[in-house]
């Protein structure tokens, strides 16, 4: 029943009638087509929607292949084999799935240093950084669990090195150890309950991205020159215009992540996970993921168990504090000619620690892995929290429509 | 104190509320949480027996027990020798090698690298061994002596001897 006292703001009933008992239609409207975008935005603001895709697309390519795999110590192998070569379009599904985990990293990884390098995770956006700082945790912990599922040697020998990472801690490490692979080596209960956390966890990442969407759009995005929006003037809507802009980088995006499953699927993967896993033999070499080497050089850099697994730990919760280790008020690199060039290191070296990672350790790799270690914590404790003292920042542009009228002169 | 008798008695009452509501959470948390360690037909695999007549002098063989891998080394005299001159103070983690092992040419262990779980190398003819002739672990470079001790690397502790008995001169029951 449609009364006729219901406010008729569309021209389309069903709208009107959705509308005044859920009043969604005016909430997509208000976030994804008047939404303002500072209109100097350049594309590395499209990194977000590229990831909220791709994160889709890692959602519905898993639950597919999920109907054809079966997390059993004897059968995961082949049943993983099964989907390569006898389920339709299985080998598709899983080259997807495995290419698209390396890809959101990659984009999520230039999300982050955006974030970092324009100084997005500045007041009053510090509660919008650490829910996306969650957000990768909880994708490193998915993506572990989801490399154990082939249960191929390097599933195996990464999950038993990771969990014995809990061992270290005094006194009830072993217990912990224990209890979470339900067995005293990774076995079959571990397989079993990494599948079903593996199913879940994307589901949560999903719930925490829509609260990091939503709290950006509280006080709108930041930009390459990191001030505030001041006037209509500084913006252009959601729609059509950033709509479009991220449509192109969308297509950019496919022909990237279509080259390399169509042509070269396995150039991000180790061939010793095609051996089943053995107990009893370990690989010459274990590798993590490349996307999670920086970290793994950094717990090999420290000669001493407990101290390795700590820094380890530490290097990656030091980038929830981060909004508060940065002192300066000027949120752009562009602006800190000092910090700019400080801020470019620390991601050049972030992706040495990531390639010395993959090597082992020993002799220069070794070297340059400690070298790393000292710049990533004395970037963080060291430069962060005190170069504003000597640092002359440059002048702020009144607004952004004069950056935009400079720029176009 | 309140001039209001009632607003104690619903401090009281809000208060003895949540820590009902608190202890029954709890409560309900742990049949959850000890599902998730090991379960009883998992724990029943507690025991392995092993013939160990066939193993000559100077050869080892491994063994699999709680899914781990067991070595189990027949040492030459000289591995002994050299495993009990060590000084005490040349040891990450002191333990004295007579400590370690039921008959001096038995040495058993869990074969299982207290650094970070790998499978150390050194169980067949050809591996390396390590710099004190015993064991190597690949993935982080830890060595091992012929008492099983750590003697270099990230390791903190000696390689763990598992609950042994020998039923007769040839066979060992193991956990």
């Amino acid at each position: 029943m449609n009364h006729s006292s219901e406010p008729k703001k569309y021209k389309n009933p069903i709208l009107n009638w959705i509308e005044f008992r859920l009043p969604i239609i005016s909430y997509f409207e208000k976030e994804y087509g008047e939404y303002p975008m500072p209109k100097n935005c350049n594309y590395f603001w499209s990194f977000g929607a590229l990831a909220s895709i791709l994160l889709i697309v890692m959602i519905i390519s898993g639950i597919f292949i999920a109907m054809n795999y079966t997390p059993h110590t004897d059968m995961a192998f082949d049943s993983v084999e099964r989907i390569m070569r006898d389920v339709n379009y299985g080998w598709l599904l899983r080259y997807i799935h495995s290419n698209g985990a390396a890809f959101f990293f990659i984009i999520v990884y230039i999300h982050m240093i955006r974030g970092m390098y324009y100084g997005s995770y500045k007041y009053p956006r510090e509660l919008n950084w650490i829910l996306g700082v969650f957000i990768y945790l909880l994708m490193m912990a998915t993506s572990f669990l989801g490399y154990t599922l082939p249960w191929g040697q390097m599933s195996y020998w990464g999950a038993t090195v990771i969990t014995n990472l809990f061992s270290v801690i005094p006194f009830v490490g072993e217990g912990l150890k224990t209890w979470l692979l339900g067995d005293y080596t990774v076995g079959n209960a571990t397989l079993n309950r990494f599948f079903a956390l593996h199913y879940v966890l994307p589901f949560v990442i999903l719930g925490i991205v829509g609260l990091h969407v939503a709290a950006v759009h509280v006080h709108g995005s930041n930009n390459p020159d990191g001030i505030d929006i001041k006037s209509k003037k500084d913006t252009v809507s959601f729609f059509p215009y950033m709509l479009l802009k991220d449509t192109l980088a969308v297509c950019v995006l496919g022909v990237l992540i279509s080259a390399v499953i169509f042509f070269g699927p396995n150039i991000m993967a180790e061939v010793d996970n095609y051996i089943p896993a053995d107990p009893l033999v370990t690989p010459a070499h274990i590798v993590p993921n490349w996307y999670l080497a920086p970290f793994y050089a950094i717990l090999r850099a420290i000669p001493d168990k407990l101290g390795g697994v700590a820094l380890m730990f530490a290097s990656i919760l030091v980038l929830f504090v981060l909004p508060w280790l940065d002192r300066s008020d000027v949120r752009s690199c562009n602006y800190r000619p000092l910090y700019k060039w400080f801020m470019i290191l620390f991601f050049v070296n972030f992706f040495v620690l990531g390639y010395v990672g993959l090597k082992p350790a020993e002799g220069l790799y070794l070297l340059i892995a400690r070298l790393g270690l000292v710049y990533y914590f004395g970037f963080f404790f060291i430069i962060s929290p005190f170069i504003h003292l000597i640092e002359k920042t440059k002048e702020l542009p009144a607004s952004i429509s004069d950056v935009y009228l400079g720029m176009t002169k | 104190m309140s001039e209001n008798p009632n607003e104690k008695r619903r401090d009281f009452l809000q208060l003895s509320t949540i820590t009902l509501g608190a202890v029954g959470t709890a409560a309900f948390m742990w049949p959850f949480l000890k599902s998730m360690n090991p379960a009883e037909d998992t724990l029943a695999l507690g025991s392995t027996e092993v013939d160990i007549g066939s193993i000559e002098e100077g050869q080892s063989i491994t063994v699999k027990w709680r899914g781990k891998p067991v070595f189990i080394r027949k040492r030459t005299k000289e591995e002994i020798e050299e495993a009990r001159t060590v000084e005490f103070t040349d040891l990450k983690d002191p333990a004295k090698d007579v400590d370690r092992v039921q008959k001096e040419e038995w040495l058993i262990l869990v074969g299982v690298c207290t650094h970070l779980g790998c499978v150390p190398l050194g169980q067949k003819m050809s591996d390396t061994k390590g710099e004190f002739n015993g064991w190597y672990c690949p993935c982080h470079g830890s060595h091992y002596d012929t008492s099983g001790r750590i003697r270099k690397g990230p390791a903190p502790n000696n390689l763990d001897v598992p609950p042994y008995n020998f039923l007769n001169d040839t066979t060992i029951k193991i956990g």
